[in-house]
């Protein structure tokens, strides 16, 4: 399980990073091959292969190359099937704890809006710190059990905290910090790393099939996401709780959702570049 | 994908599908027993590389419960079929050690 926890905050550095390279720009080149380079990479990898598509709009992912599905999301967000999740959300982060405080207590500005500082590196622990530790952690700190990170609970607390930062863009710090640039090195090579009886990879569809269907869905750039980007997407992007928080893609690492999974049979009809 | 990895990957699992799939005289519970050993120790070899794969642990499990049903022919065939998996996961893992590099946009 430690094991495990360590693979995800890694990989969440890289994909924090690589939502940074849409919303901000890098925040300093740490060396010539490193995360500043690699974002410069996947920006012009991106450009390049969507040149339609604005740099700004490459982070409301298929909503940026489908006018259809634009006009569906648009219509959509004005009653959004999500409104249920947030509340929930909202209503367990206003609820004090058993001592009294609450989970304002332990997050900077109450909390409120800050979803798009983490996950950052603690250079006093040596480690990654993502939102969903954090509250976790705040919980244990006040008595209170932890959340499992693949539940509906963390889901609607952590929904509820990105859709208070809509608007406002990703600032991820990779400060150079050897420990901090071998999180983000983890990270990476998880993304790369093909697993699973059907060998795909993170990247073998968010690089080299965004704009590809799967169905009734078109994979999105990685440039577009990270493990939450669509929650806090300036203009009120789209959020969608159960695929967006406590991200499952990020949080089974060693194992694998079956691949009788009939949408992991479809996904095998994309023929993806060599 | 790389083709080359892809194919030797491909080529082994179908290789134990191959097998296992094969008719052969009824196997015994020691004919089960050796398979499904086998399987084990293929998957503990995948766990150690940390890849290890659903579809071998459903394989294993339908196995077991052949065998508990004294059904030897399926169970030492689901025990083939866990131990090409896991073969197969094994060499995922390790050939991805280095392969990942080839996906990376530069």
């Amino acid at each position: 399980m430690r094991a495990r926890g360590v693979i995800q905050l890694a990989l969440l550095a890289f994909l924090a990073l690589a939502a940074l390279m849409v919303a901000v720009p890098p925040v300093r080149a740490v060396d010539a091959q490193g995360p500043a380079a690699d974002a410069k990479a996947f920006r012009d990898y991106f450009v390049s292969k969507f040149p339609k598509v604005k740099l700004e709009d490459f982070v409301n992912g298929p909503y940026s190359m489908n006018e259809d599905m634009r006009r569906q999301w648009e219509e959509k967000e004005q009653f959004p099937p999500y409104e249920f999740a947030l509340e929930a959300g909202r209503e367990m982060f206003s609820k004090p704890f058993g001592n009294g405080k609450t989970y304002a207590d332990c997050f900077p500005n109450g909390g409120i809006g800050i979803r798009q500082n983490y996950p950052y590196f603690d250079a006093k622990e040596g480690k990654v710190v993502t939102l969903e530790l954090a509250l976790n952690r705040c919980r244990e700190v006040n008595g209170e059990a932890p959340y499992s990170y693949l539940k509906d609970e963390m889901a609607s607390l952590t929904a509820y905290m990105a859709f208070t930062s809509r608007g406002k863009p990703f600032d991820i710090k990779i400060p150079d910090d050897p420990r901090a640039l071998a999180a983000y090195e983890n990270g990476k090579r998880y993304f790369y790393t093909r697993r699973g009886q059907l060998n795909f990879s993170c990247a073998g569809c968010h690089v080299q099939a965004p704009g590809e269907r799967l169905r009734a869905e078109t994979w999105r750039p990685r440039s577009a996401s990270s493990t939450r980007c669509r929650s806090i997407v300036p203009n009120g992007a789209a959020w969608a709780p159960q695929a967006d928080a406590s991200s499952p893609a990020t949080a089974r690492p060693a194992r694998y959702r079956s691949s009788r999974n009939p949408t992991n049979i479809a996904i095998s009809n994309i023929i993806c570049p060599t | 994908m790389n083709g080359t990895t892809g194919m030797i990957s491909m080529a082994l699992l179908a290789a134990g599908l191959l097998t296992s799939s094969m008719p052969a005289v009824a196997a015994s519970e020691a004919d089960f027993k050796a398979a499904f050993a086998a399987a084990e120790a293929a998957e503990k070899e995948a766990g150690g590389l940390r890849n290890q794969w659903t579809t071998t642990e459903s394989a294993l499990a339908a196995a077991k419960k052949a065998a508990a049903v004294g059904d030897f022919d399926s169970a030492t065939a689901s025990a083939k079929e866990a131990e090409a998996l896991a073969r197969a996961s094994v060499f995922q893992a390790t050939s991805e050690k280095e392969r990942w590099r080839d996906l990376e946009i530069h």
